[in-house]
């Protein structure tokens, strides 16, 4: 088998940003809750890998454990809306046409017509700013977009002859929806999740940005681009390096969902050989 | 017919070029806040005085640039020997921007409105010794006081103490009409208040013919704006890590003075946490000020150890009692029993000196044991929960108003200071007449508070403000909240 371009440059991408997060559980070259004022704002070196911010951090260190924030986030909420969008995706396709598919399905135009920000908002006006508030804005957003995909996708399968049979041999909607729809949808799913999980980082760094997400003195991608950028005219490299993290841990999740989906769809699979 | 082109050219050539010319008449200032509203007897908010003080409305005495108080509308006055009666003569053929004349009458309705049982006024305090207001004719004004009051003439240069038309009094607060030699012109909200010349002012002429305030509240785009000429000074730039880039550059002068803003450590005295004297002098202990200094304001700022302006006459330095000694702020918890560790909110106005002083004080707190949560408010949460609902360990915030150390006298303030000692001192202070015993009044209650540990001293803000080089006459410090352009000028 031979893998996509994409898939492979998408998968190497997220792999390193995945290894420096993991590693940044163990080890990281500086701490970075301890200030060190008198060596603020100093170019890249061997000592500091993209120099130090204004307080004297190592900026390496920071994209590094900034990363448990954004990649943590982005997971639990893109698992949130795996957890809730599928079943209610699931359950719409089932009973299609049905006032409850109606019902679910209008439940979800209402929440993607809300922004994220704006749930953000009222969360923090309730909860406080936190990490947590992000996670339920982000995951909340989800829940529609993967209720819509399963809903599709689910749809298309309900109207093959396997599924007949399995109603003649007398299955109901809920084991044929689990045994049946489920693994014949799941390629799609995977898709979309890895590329709701880029969406999710940049929505992170986003609320991070504008002071909604985690508090400091704990470093997210979002606040160093925020915190730098009165700085940006003598000290580029502050926010410089969070930006590009940023894009190319989004690019690269995008990237592997693409080569992912390549790779599974049977249709493109002629193509590629 | 050739010679058409070229005579197009010149003329083309001299319509550009003739804006370089005329002479400059206008000024934009930015401000980082815009004002609730335009009356400085209705409201609080420096932004009011930033934009009318002195420019659009005066009262009987003014503040000047180095903070001396001198005449305003008053010419003159005399005290009576017991220190009670004040007798101002006022001055002459001054009318208000809507064509009314000024007079005694005037005075009257202002300070009475002003220190009246319903008055919203911000400052009340400032009126409260007086017993009486009366007209003697038109010119002449006395006020009776039922104490002598050494700081009154200073009292009523505040811009709390403005005189207004009473005619118009009601809509102040969106159609100032004042005595001031600019009148109000328009207010675009969220963008800028324009003033124009007041060509009937009665005192000495001023050289701009209109002047703008401009409200732009974030750093990055103050410093766009300045670079690209948009505005032509910022009197309070927010961004002091950009200071060293106008320095460089010759169509900026970077002007740095003093201000009346001390920057504390506000602590919730009344906080079960804090209540004991000894775990607020191991926070004091824990912080040192020159980092906060270096890391948040860029070196831009005074270290403080008390409430108190270290530009002041009576000022004395008392840094010293909470210097930075980590092993002494351990062992004094050790001692206050909370050795197992202390857990406090920070909750942080968005100022760039709170958030980023506020990540420094947090990193300083842990290397002696003590934890805290940091949470970034907005102004309007930060007034809620913090100023008004004390609902709060620690927060950071600069307490601009001149001579405020009052405020410790009141025990329902937000930091919860609950010393009869002090009120003692205070009222000692208002009564007192002779220089030398207020300055040592003064300078006790400055200690007491530096004993009683009740906040963490760390700063005094720096003015630090950018303006385009030609631009000659801005106040250098801020003796009061105000942007006086009455001196300000273009040169050559």
């Amino acid at each position: 088998m031979k893998f996509p371009i994409s898939f492979i440059l998408g998968f190497l991408l997220s792999l390193f940003f995945l290894a420096i997060t993991v590693i940044s559980f163990f080890w990281v070259p500086y701490d970075v809750e301890t200030l060190n004022i008198t060596n603020r704002l100093m170019e890249p070196s061997f000592e500091n890998l993209l120099g130090t911010d204004h307080f004297g951090r190592d900026i390496f260190s920071m994209i590094m454990i900034g990363g448990q924030t954004s990649l943590s986030v982005a997971l639990i909420a893109v698992g949130l809306g795996l957890f809730f969008g599928v079943p209610l995706g699931l359950i719409s396709a089932s009973w299609r046409g049905s006032l409850l598919d109606d019902i679910i399905m209008r439940g979800n135009d209402l929440i993607f017509a809300f922004p994220s920000l704006v749930i953000a908002i009222l969360i923090t006006a309730v909860f406080g700013p936190s990490a947590l508030n992000a996670i339920l804005a982000i995951g909340i957003f989800n829940i529609p977009v993967f209720a819509r995909v399963t809903r599709g996708a689910a749809i298309s399968i309900w109207t093959l002859a396997f599924i007949s049979s399995a109603r003649i041999a007398g299955k109901g909607s809920f084991r044929i929806s689990l045994e049946h729809i489920l693994p014949n949808i799941l390629n799609l799913l995977i898709v979309q999740g890895s590329i709701q999980f880029s969406l999710g980082i940049l929505a992170e760094a986003g609320l991070s940005y504008v002071g909604l997400g985690v508090q400091p003195p704990t470093p997210s991608w979002g606040r160093m681009l925020a915190d730098s950028q009165t700085m940006i005219s003598f000290a580029p490299n502050l926010a410089l390096f969070p930006g590009i993290t940023i894009i190319l841990a989004v690019l690269g999740l995008n990237l592997l969902g693409d080569g992912t989906r390549d790779l599974i769809d049977p249709r493109l699979k002629d193509k590629i050989k | 017919m050739k010679i058409l082109k070229p005579l197009f050219a010149i003329i083309i050539t001299l319509m550009w070029m003739s804006p370089l010319y005329a002479e400059k008449n206008s000024v934009v200032i930015g401000m980082q806040l815009e004002p609730p509203n335009l009356d400085p007897t209705g409201g609080a908010a420096a932004a009011i005085d930033e934009v009318v003080y002195s420019n659009v409305y005066e009262g009987l005495t003014r503040f000047r640039a180095d903070g001396s108080v001198t005449p305003g509308l008053a010419k003159s006055w005399t005290i009576s020997d017991d220190g009670l009666v004040y007798t101002f003569q006022l001055q002459e053929n001054v009318k208000f921007h809507n064509g009314s004349d000024f007079d005694a009458s005037d005075v009257k309705f202002s300070i009475d409105r002003a220190r009246d049982e319903n008055s919203t006024n911000a400052q009340k305090g400032l009126f409260k010794g007086i017993s009486s207001v009366d007209v003697v004719n038109s010119s002449v004004i006395k006020i009776t006081l039922s104490n002598p009051n050494g700081g009154f003439i200073r009292n009523l240069a505040w811009g709390d103490a403005i005189i207004l038309d009473p005619d118009t009094a009601n809509s102040a607060a969106s159609e100032p009409n004042g005595t001031g030699p600019f009148k109000f012109s328009k207010w675009v909200k969220g963008d800028r208040v324009e003033l124009v010349k007041n060509n009937d002012y009665w005192g000495e002429a001023i050289s701009l013919e209109k002047a703008s305030f401009k409200f732009i509240s974030d750093p990055t785009a103050a410093f766009a704006a300045l670079m690209a000429g948009d505005v032509d000074a910022f009197p309070v730039y927010p961004a002091p890590e950009t200071l060293a880039q106008f320095e460089a550059d010759p169509n900026f002068n970077v002007i740095v003075g003093s201000t009346e803003g001390e920057t504390i450590l506000s602590t919730n005295n009344k906080s079960e946490k804090l209540k004991d004297v000894r775990v607020r002098k191991a926070i004091a202990h824990a912080i040192n000020r020159q980092a906060i200094v270096d890391g948040a304001m860029f070196g831009f700022g005074t270290p403080i150890g008390t409430h108190f302006a270290p530009h002041h006459p009576d000022y004395i330095d008392l840094t010293s009692q909470s210097n930075y000694d980590p092993e002494k702020s351990k062992s004094l918890l050790l001692e206050a029993g909370v050795s197992d560790g202390l857990n406090l909110s920070l909750k942080l106005p968005p100022p760039s000196y709170a958030r980023r002083g506020g990540e420094i004080i947090a990193s300083q707190l842990r290397e002696v044991g003590i934890e805290t949560k940091i949470e970034n408010l907005e102004w309007a949460q930060w007034l809620e929960q913090v100023f008004k609902g004390k609902d709060y360990d620690l927060t950071i915030v600069s307490h601009t108003e001149p001579m405020d150390i009052g405020i410790y006298g009141n025990p329902s303030y937000y930091f919860q200071y609950d010393s009869q000692e002090f009120r003692n001192l205070m009222d000692a202070l208002n009564l007192e007449t002779n220089d030398q015993e207020r300055s040592r009044i003064l300078k006790n209650a400055q200690k007491l508070i530096a004993d009683d540990y009740v906040n963490g001293y760390l700063f005094q803000l720096a003015k630090t403000g950018v303006a385009n080089s030609k631009l000659v006459g801005l106040w250098k410090n801020s003796p009061t909240q105000a942007n006086d352009l009455t001196g300000v000028s273009w040169s050559n």
